[in-house]
């Protein structure tokens, strides 16, 4: 006779051993999407040229690492209102989030801010949204550690764990952060988001993950929003912060946020 | 105040157990059809395979589901081996107008189990708790081939009348 215990154990075991077996699910995306050309400059030299989606993709069962830092750069000199209205509702559409007419509870994930030089009357318009600190505020006073920075630098929510004390949101400077007060229903299968928990941009982590790029960045004007691996050196994003002059905001927190910005 | 053991009063509740356990056997019909009382999970999608062993499953889902999340949250690892969207897209149920049903219904896949286990899972508050109705594929509660009890088509919400946790518990799943 067969013992329940011996039983459970085989079953277990099988199990685990099938998960084995398909561990080698190679159905690894393209490692870079998009159209990829190689011209050969010289002998052992190889110029290769991406097209926009510069960011490549990890295989699917690789885990983020370090060695990147995933960043932006944004140029509010290319910006007018209606073009931050666009990314914003790029991000809206993609993640699934909206105004409701009720904004003391709506939630926001990027928002237009608009500065106004009282002397000069010079008026502009930014895109603002999770700066992705080095040193996220957000992760420190977070008490369940549901408030994290992913090892590539993109800070999320886990939301498993968030028990909604909003801590986060009092200590973020960027006032980047949002709750969900209320039910929601049928999100998008790849940003979930739900009543009682905080939430914040993901740097579209999903698309990211996919080798793509933002949503925000995709509805900017060209060139008005770049991003990329601040630590691959051959990057557009990290040879434009290497040559031209870009800010962080509130540098003077000393948070080194993975977001810049060019001409505020 | 001392308390006293009557053997009497025990006894009476004891004869009072039985008498319900033998109400309860009897209500089980002898050509095979389950009681009432029994969840009735609706198959999955014809043709597709379960990441592990359905038995297994049954007992450690919740398992192989957290570690899945944390991996993917905190990770970022996009395997769809026991993600949950993958559970949902085999797992759907549609309704007659050949919808998608969510959570609410009674008839998902989660409910059947977790309504007659009391356990509440907020997974939901979240996740869709359908498939996307573009991409999502979802196992029809009509005329579904794969299901071979045939109690699908007759299921109305609130119809209680289930078939088979029997054999689910006793691990037949065929």
């Amino acid at each position: 006779m067969i013992s329940l215990k011996n039983l459970m154990n085989e079953i277990h075991q099988k199990a685990e051993k099938e998960a084995e077996n398909n561990a080698e699910e190679t159905s690894r995306r393209a490692f870079v999407k998009g159209s990829a050309a190689a011209v050969a400059l010289a002998p052992g030299m190889m110029l290769f040229a991406y097209g926009s989606k510069e960011a490549a993709a990890r295989p699917l069962a690789e885990a983020a690492s370090d060695k990147t830092r995933w960043g932006l750069l944004i140029d509010a000199a290319k910006f007018n209102d209606e073009d931050v209205d666009r990314c914003v509702r790029a991000c809206q559409k993609e993640n699934g989030w909206q105004d409701n007419g009720r904004p003391k509870t709506d939630a926001q994930w990027i928002r237009r801010v608009n500065l106004h030089n009282k002397k000069t009357k010079e008026s502009f318009s930014l895109p603002m949204m999770c700066q992705h600190c080095d040193e996220p505020p957000c992760v420190d006073v977070c008490p369940t550690g549901a408030s994290m920075k992913r090892k590539d630098g993109i800070v999320l929510v886990d939301k498993h764990i968030c028990i909604g004390c909003r801590y986060c949101m009092m200590a973020c400077p960027y006032k980047a952060r949002s709750f969900v007060h209320e039910h929601l229903e049928d999100q998008k299968d790849y940003a979930p988001r739900g009543i009682g928990t905080v939430e914040s941009c993901t740097m579209c982590v999903h698309r990211v993950d996919d080798g793509r790029q933002p949503a925000c960045v995709e509805a900017a004007p060209p060139g008005a929003m770049v991003f990329g691996d601040l630590n691959e050196p051959t990057s557009k994003l990290a040879q434009l912060v290497r040559t031209v002059a870009t800010q962080q905001v509130r540098a003077d927190l000393n948070l080194d946020p993975g977001v810049r910005y060019r001409n505020i | 105040m001392k308390t006293v053991f009557n053997l009497k009063k025990h006894l009476v509740a004891l004869f009072a157990v039985l008498l319900l356990g033998t109400g309860l056997q009897l209500t089980i019909d002898p050509a095979g059809a389950q009681p009432a009382w029994m969840p009735s999970p609706p198959k999955a999608l014809p043709g597709t395979k379960c990441d592990a062993d359905p038995k297994w499953m049954r007992t450690w889902h919740m398992r192989k589901l957290d570690h899945k999340r944390d991996q993917t949250v905190r990770d970022g690892i996009r395997t769809k081996k026991f993600s949950l969207k993958r559970c949902i897209t085999c797992h759907a149920v549609k309704d007659e107008s050949g919808k998608f049903l969510t959570v609410k219904d009674e008839r998902h896949f989660c409910r059947s189990c977790h309504d007659y286990t009391a356990v509440r899972i907020d997974c939901f508050d979240c996740h869709a708790s359908r498939p996307d109705s573009k991409k999502g594929q979802g196992a029809m509660l009509k005329n579904n081939p794969h299901d071979k009890t045939g109690r699908s088509s007759s299921l109305k919400p609130g119809d209680k009348t289930v078939a088979s946790l029997q054999k689910y518990l006793a691990g037949e799943t065929k």
